[in-house]
Order: structure tokens, then C-alpha cells, then sequence
């Protein structure tokens, strides 16, 4: 007697394991360089944020009495996602309480991996920024030039907080903006290799953008929702971003508050994104233009944390209006 | 060379594994003692008996024929006596009716000679077909005879020859293809005589390069004023080889939901059972035997193997050295559509084209997991369906509601299932949901 399970008998050598690390894997190299700008204690807060994602899912499913799956990799890319969106000047405590919100309230209480409305790590952001406002909101850090990764360590952080560019064009105008970053060539090279404040995971442009064409190369995402969400983050902040119409700056837009790790890494989560193409492209531009209408009319000055979490539970709707093209409908039409 | 032909939407390109027999030239395999002979051999009604316990039969002589119905006669594969009408094993159906055949190791095969065909009309042509047992031996063995009569409202202009060979592991077709290359287009004459028609495009993947030479030669050997006969080269990838997604690559045309190639004009027959057109027309020869791929890496001797209908699969192994200690699945048939089974004590129908031996190896047994709505299977949907929501009613018990989904068209290829990285046994859930869901 064999095992006589049913066809196809054959399967493709991916599985959820091999996506989700993959994508943790990808994230190391934006989390290295951060370690550079700010120093060890982002490499201690993500590590921290990491192990609380997976302890919280391991006793989250012990005690829903679910299978025990913490090594597919989901709980450790919510980890790593969720230290990426928070300062690295902020507590240890933080991103513990972030993993619960993220992984007991935001994953398994909405029915575990597959069944999650909301992005995870997304939701412990949204949760920390409720919860603890000030430091979500002050805890920046300059980047360091002298390569002392330790120098906090001795010296203490409070000293020397700074504001993210985005808060201070919001509050303080483009003039204090200039002077505080330099002139838009300066500007535009430094955001985009990676030396400004910023949350852990949005120093580099350079690093994200490389991650999410990796995974474009591997298949695991396709060009869709990131193109379709800078697209029209760039567009409408050209518009409406400027003192005048059409006088905005698109590519300011796209290199600060988080947008590249947003479009490639938080706005391609299997679960919470439509699955079809077309519910992709539109489920992106609707993230684009919500982020935009945050950032220019809203109360913060990011913004694409709350329009991936706005549009989230769009998913399944989308995909019930854009369905996949049949092959060739019955004689006669649908019935 | 020219550019390969495809289908637009979907498929995947599962490991092709044909390395192990396609160099293999096609063995006659010794007559085994016994031949277990299963009445309902294909889809229609089953035959009934038309020769008593312990009578004596020679080759090809008739044994059962269908009452009523869907159907086609069936015929001895070799001389022998009736030694019981009782029950065998089946893949699916677990037990069904069947004759048991002793062979008459003394009697020596049949000589068949070949007839002279071109005098005889379309009539004449399709009642040897019927006569001869002929149905579809590349998958759910359709009666030939009938495909090659459309409903007289459906006018056919175009004979396509499925060469694709699409699924992992088998060899047979390739081997007809490369060995007798002459006899399938002369089996294609005769169909297009029966129809009426001029036209034929015989479609083969491009990882067969020899077989589509050998076959371009043979047909422009046939092709002349009269009759137009055309290889075309297809790109390697599942499911090329079914039958709507064969019509789309070749001829553009789109047959609808729920309907027959004969909607858009064309019929579609499988090359071997074109060759077995052939055999039963210029020989008189009924469907008595096939060839079958014999792989997988938990056998000791894979090859290509001219076996005859009802040939148990006990027979064939010890013939092919024995299994390996590594042997995990058997499985009938192809590895992406195939049925695994449990025992040995099963029979060679005639429409089995493979026999794979596969070991943990060549498996994938990874329990599932939930659905991460990747939309993988989506995109390698052929059809456009929507398999990640049909499994996902099916585990709600909604099984009634997946139509909306497409369930109904869904002709159970497994290239979504092949992809799911959740590992989800996507065909399971469309085969329940097809017998819950009403239509």
C-alpha cells in the first residue's frame, strides 16, 4: 500500500516558508546601513521586536490551541517590519508592546495568518503612535558621520533628538527645511543613500528598492502595487504637494515618510493586499492618494501607515469587482 | 525555426523529467499470463459480456459490446480462454466488472494485413472506427467514432492532432511521433476523410525536436492538393496539451465555456489514437494494446513499453526489474492529472499512458497550510478561475456557492495546486465542490 493522495503529485518547490524569510532577508541589508546612521540600539530594538513577534505568536496559538507555526517566517517578518517603522530612539519597551498589539490582537484574534484584515506590524505602529505619541514622535535621531555606533550608549539619547524632513516642511515650512538638509541635490542623495532621520527601516531608498526588485526577480511580488502606489503618490504630490498647483516636488515625496518601504515591502503583504492585478493597481493608487491627502491635509506628517491600513479591508472587495477574466464565456452569455 | 505557439493565460512549467525514457525505443512487452480485462474502460457505458466462462477467444476477437448508450465495443488482446467474469481493481472506482483473459502462450500473435482504404466512403471509414473500439487514449477516452461525427449544425473546417504531450514523465506519444511517423499521418488521412475536411495542424512542444522532425517529414510526404497537413511547433508548458488551450495556441479560436471543439470547428484527437485509427482502418486491428511510459525514479528499469489492454501493473513491474526500496506513490496516468493508487492488482485500460513510480523525492508531501492569498494560483489558472476561493468555500462547508468561481469550468489540470505555497490541495477542494455545488 502507498500514499495515494490526489493530483497533482508534483508541486513547485516554493512554500510560505521560503516567501517569508526571503522577505526578512531582504530587509537585513536596509537594517545594517541602519545601524551605521544611528547605532547599535536599532539592531537591539529589532532584534527585541523579532523575538516578541514570535514568542507573542508562539503563545498566541498555544493558547487559542492552534497548530504552533512560528518558524514559517510570518511572525519574524512582522518583527522585523514593525522595528523598521518605529524611531531608533525609543525604548525597548516599545516594540514588545507593539508585537503583542501586532501579532496577538492584529493576527491571531482576527483568525491567524491568512485570515488578518490589517497589516501587523502596521497596527502595532498604529497602536504605539496612540499609545506612546511622544515617543513616536520625537525619538529621531540624527545620522552619525564618525561611524560610533556605540556613542549612545555612553552619551544617552535624550540630548540629541532632531525632527524627520517631512515634519519639519509640514510644521516649520520649506525654508527651515532648506536649512536644515541642504540644497535639493544634497537633498535627494543623502535621502536616498540613507543619511537623515528617520524611522529604523526608511534610511536607505536605495537598499528598499533594491530588496523589492529582488523579490520582483524571485516573483514573490509583482511591479503592480508599487509602481501603481509611487505613481500616484508622485502625481497628486506634484499637484497638490507645492504652494501652487503643479509646483510640488514628486521626488521628495517618494524618498521620505516612509513611501519606498510602504510601497515594496508593508502594501505587498499577501493577506491584507487584493490578490488580482487589476484590484492591485487600484488598491495601490487609492493607498497613493490617501497618503497624499494625510500628508497635506492631515495631522501627521507621514501618512502611508494609516492609508495601507484604510485600504486594507478594500482588499477582498476589490477582488470581488476586478475578478480574473474567464477563458471564454458559455454559448449564448452568462447565464 | 519558427516561433513556438502557445496559450496566453496561465500555466506553469513543472519540471519536465522525460530525460529517463524518451531515448527509450518502444519494447514489446512479453504476454503475461493473464490479462484482467475491465468492462467500463472509459467514460460512457460499460460493455456487457458476449462470451460465457471458460470459452476460448482468439486475438481480437469481440468480448463485450456496449447494450446501450455512449460506448464502443471490446476485444480480446490476445487468443486465450475465458477464465472468469468477476471483479478487479480500478484506480478510481476501487472495484468494477471485469473479464479474466488466460493467455494462450502457445497461439502466437495475430497476423493483421494491411487493406486498401481509399475506395471506402466516410460511412464505411467511421463504422470500422466504432467496430474497432477506438476512444481517446491520450485522457478521458472519449469514443473516437463520435467525435469524428460533430452535430450537423456545427460545421468542422480544421483536424487537430494533439502531439503536446504536456505532462511531466510520459514518452509514449513521443515515441509513436518518432517510430512511426507515417502511420499517424496516414491515420490523419483517413480522420479527414471521414470529415469531410482538408485541413490538419499536428501540434507538438518544442522539447520534442526529433519527433517534430520526423513528423514534418511524414506530413509533407501525405500533404498535397488534396489534403493539407501542417506540424507546429508549441512552447513547453502545462497544459498545452489540453484540449481547449491546444485550439487557442494553434488556431486562435476560443471554444466557450460548457461547449465541444465542434463549436468553433474543430475536432481534436490524440496522435496515438490516430495511429490506432490507422491500425483499426488499413489492418482491421481493434484497440488491443498501447504503448505506456513506465518512470519515476523508484523503478529499477523505466521504459517505453507496447503492452496489452488488461495487463495488470504486478506484471509490468516484475517485467521492469522490480521497484526500488525508495518507491513512495504509484501513480496512473501523468503526475500533474494522474491517479495515485494502492495496490498492483490493477489493469492497463486503454487509456492508460503512463505508470510512474516516484519516490519522496519527486514528491512533495508538505501538509497544508492557510490560504496567504498570494494569487499564485490565479495567475497559473488556465481558465481564468478563481481555485484559492473555491478552497477556501470548501473549508467553510460552502461548497453550494463556489460556482460564482468558476468551479464548473475548472477541467482539474492541478496547475494551481502545483504552485500553492501553502501547499493546498486545490483539486480536492474543486472535485467537492463539484459534487456539492448544484448547478
Amino acid at each position: 500500500m502507498w500514499n495515494v493522495s490526489i493530483s497533482p503529485h508534483v508541486r513547485s518547490s516554493e512554500s510560505v516558508e521560503k516567501i517569508m524569510w526571503t522577505v526578512v532577508a531582504c530587509l537585513v541589508p536596509p537594517l545594517i546601513l541602519s545601524v551605521f546612521i544611528f547605532g547599535i540600539q536599532v539592531l537591539l530594538i529589532t532584534a527585541v521586536s523579532v523575538v516578541s513577534c514570535m514568542a507573542v505568536e508562539a503563545i498566541s496559538q498555544k493558547v487559542l490551541g492552534r497548530p504552533v507555526s512560528v518558524m514559517d517566517g510570518s511572525a519574524a517578518l512582522t518583527g522585523m517590519l514593525l522595528a523598521f517603522v518605529i524611531p531608533p530612539g525609543v525604548s525597548f519597551l516599545l516594540p514588545a508592546l507593539g508585537a503583542v498589539m501586532a501579532i496577538y490582537i492584529g493576527k491571531h484574534l482576527l483568525g491567524g495568518l491568512g485570515y488578518n484584515i490589517f497589516n501587523p506590524a502596521l497596527l502595532g505602529r498604529a497602536f504605539l503612535l496612540a499609545t506612546f505619541p511622544v515617543a513616536m514622535t520625537s525619538a529621531w535621531l540624527p545620522p552619525m558621520t564618525d561611524g560610533a555606533i556605540f556613542s549612545y550608549f555612553a552619551g544617552g539619547i535624550d540630548a540629541v533628538s532632531t525632527a524627520t524632513p517631512l515634519a519639519v516642511m509640514k510644521e516649520q515650512g520649506m525654508a527651515a527645511f532648506r536649512e536644515m538638509f541642504g540644497t535639493p541635490s544634497e537633498i535627494y542623495t543623502s535621502f536616498f543613500l540613507g543619511w537623515r532621520p528617520g524611522c529604523i527601516g526608511e534610511t536607505s531608498g536605495l537598499l528598499i528598492v533594491l530588496g523589492g526588485l529582488y523579490l520582483m526577480y524571485r516573483r514573490y511580488i509583482t511591479w503592480h502595487i508599487p509602481v501603481s502606489l509611487l505613481g500616484t503618490l508622485a502625481l497628486l504630490s506634484w499637484i497638490f504637494g507645492g504652494e501652487s498647483l503643479f509646483t510640488g516636488d514628486p521626488l521628495l515625496a517618494l524618498l521620505t515618510g516612509g513611501a519606498l518601504l510602504g510601497a515594496f515591502f508593508m502594501a505587498t503583504d499577501y493577506v491584507t493586499s487584493p490578490s488580482g492585478k487589476t484590484a492591485q493597481v487600484v488598491y495601490a493608487a487609492g493607498i497613493g492618494a490617501l497618503t497624499v491627502l494625510i500628508r497635506l491635509k492631515g495631522g501627521y506628517p507621514e501618512g502611508i501607515c494609516y492609508a495601507i491600513l484604510l485600504m486594507n479591508p478594500m482588499g477582498p472587495i476589490l477582488d470581488s469587482w476586478f475578478k480574473p477574466k474567464r477563458f471564454a464565456p458559455p454559448l449564448g452569455g452568462e447565464k | 525555426m519558427t516561433p513556438t505557439l502557445t496559450f496566453p493565460k496561465g500555466g506553469v512549467h513543472p519540471p519536465e523529467s522525460k530525460k529517463l525514457t524518451e531515448q527509450l525505443a518502444v519494447e514489446v512487452m512479453p504476454l503475461p499470463a493473464e490479462l484482467e480485462i475491465i468492462l467500463g474502460q472509459h467514460i460512457g457505458a460499460p460493455c456487457s459480456p458476449t462470451v460465457a466462462k471458460r470459452g476460448e477467444v482468439g486475438e481480437g476477437d469481440l468480448v463485450a459490446e456496449v447494450k446501450k448508450g455512449l460506448g464502443v465495443p471490446l476485444h480480446a488482446p490476445v487468443a486465450g480462454s475465458i477464465k472468469a467474469i468477476g471483479k478487479s481493481g480500478h484506480p478510481i472506482r476501487v472495484s468494477v466488472p471485469s473479464i479474466t483473459l488466460k493467455v494462450d502462450q502457445a497461439a502466437g500473435p495475430r497476423e493483421w494485413t494491411a487493406a486498401d482504404w481509399q475506395n471506402l466512403d466516410s460511412q464505411e471509414l467511421l463504422k470500422k472506427v466504432h467496430e474497432a473500439g477506438i476512444v481517446g487514449i491520450g485522457g478521458a477516452g472519449f469514443p473516437t467514432h463520435v467525435k469524428l461525427k460533430p452535430p450537423a449544425d456545427n460545421p468542422v473546417d480544421t483536424l487537430l492532432l494533439n502531439g503536446a504531450e504536456c505532462e511531466p514523465y510520459i514518452t509514449a506519444d513521443h515515441r509513436v511521433m518518432l517510430e512511426q511517423p507515417a502511420e499517424v499521418v496516414e491515420g490523419a488521412l483517413i480522420m479527414l476523410k471521414i470529415l469531410g475536411i482538408t485541413e490538419c495542424y499536428i501540434g507538438i512542444e518544442s522539447n520534442k525536436p526529433e519527433a517534430i522532425d520526423s513528423m514534418t517529414e511524414a506530413a509533407r510526404a501525405a500533404s498535397g492538393a488534396e489534403y493539407q497537413i501542417k506540424v507546429v511547433a508549441l512552447e513547453v508548458k502545462y497544459p498545452q496539451g489540453s484540449e481547449k488551450q491546444l485550439i487557442e495556441a494553434i488556431t486562435s479560436r476560443k471554444v466557450p465555456a460548457m461547449a465541444l471543439p465542434s463549436a468553433v470547428g474543430v475536432v481534436v484527437q490524440n496522435v496515438s489514437t490516430t495511429k490506432a485509427v490507422r491500425d483499426a482502418v488499413v489492418l482491421g486491428k481493434p484497440l488491443i494494446e498501447k504503448v505506456v511510459t513506465i518512470s519515476g525514479l523508484g523503478i529499477k528499469r523505466p521504459a517505453n513499453l507496447l503492452v496489452k489492454v488488461g495487463t495488470k501493473l504486478s506484471d509490468i513491474v516484475e517485467y521492469c526489474g522490480g521497484t526500488k526500496p525508495e518507491l513512495a506513490r504509484v501513480v496512473m496516468g501523468g503526475p500533474m492529472m494522474g491517479f495515485a493508487v494502492s495496490s498492483l492488482d490493477i489493469p492497463v485500460t486503454k487509456t492508460t499512458s503512463s505508470i510512474l513510480f516516484l519516490t519522496e523525492d519527486e514528491l512533495d508531501t508538505r501538509p497544508l497550510s492557510a490560504c496567504i492569498h498570494c494569487g499564485w494560483c490565479l495567475d497559473a489558472c488556465p481558465m481564468g478561475l478563481e481555485p484559492k476561493e473555491i478552497g477556501i468555500y470548501v473549508e467553510a462547508n460552502r461548497a453550494e456557492d463556489t460556482e460564482q468561481f468558476g468551479v464548473f469550468e475548472c477541467f482539474e489540470c492541478g496547475s494551481c495546486a502545483y504552485v500553492c505555497p501553502a501547499k493546498r490541495p486545490l483539486v480536492q477542494f474543486v472535485r467537492l465542490a463539484k459534487m456539492k455545488a448544484k448547478r
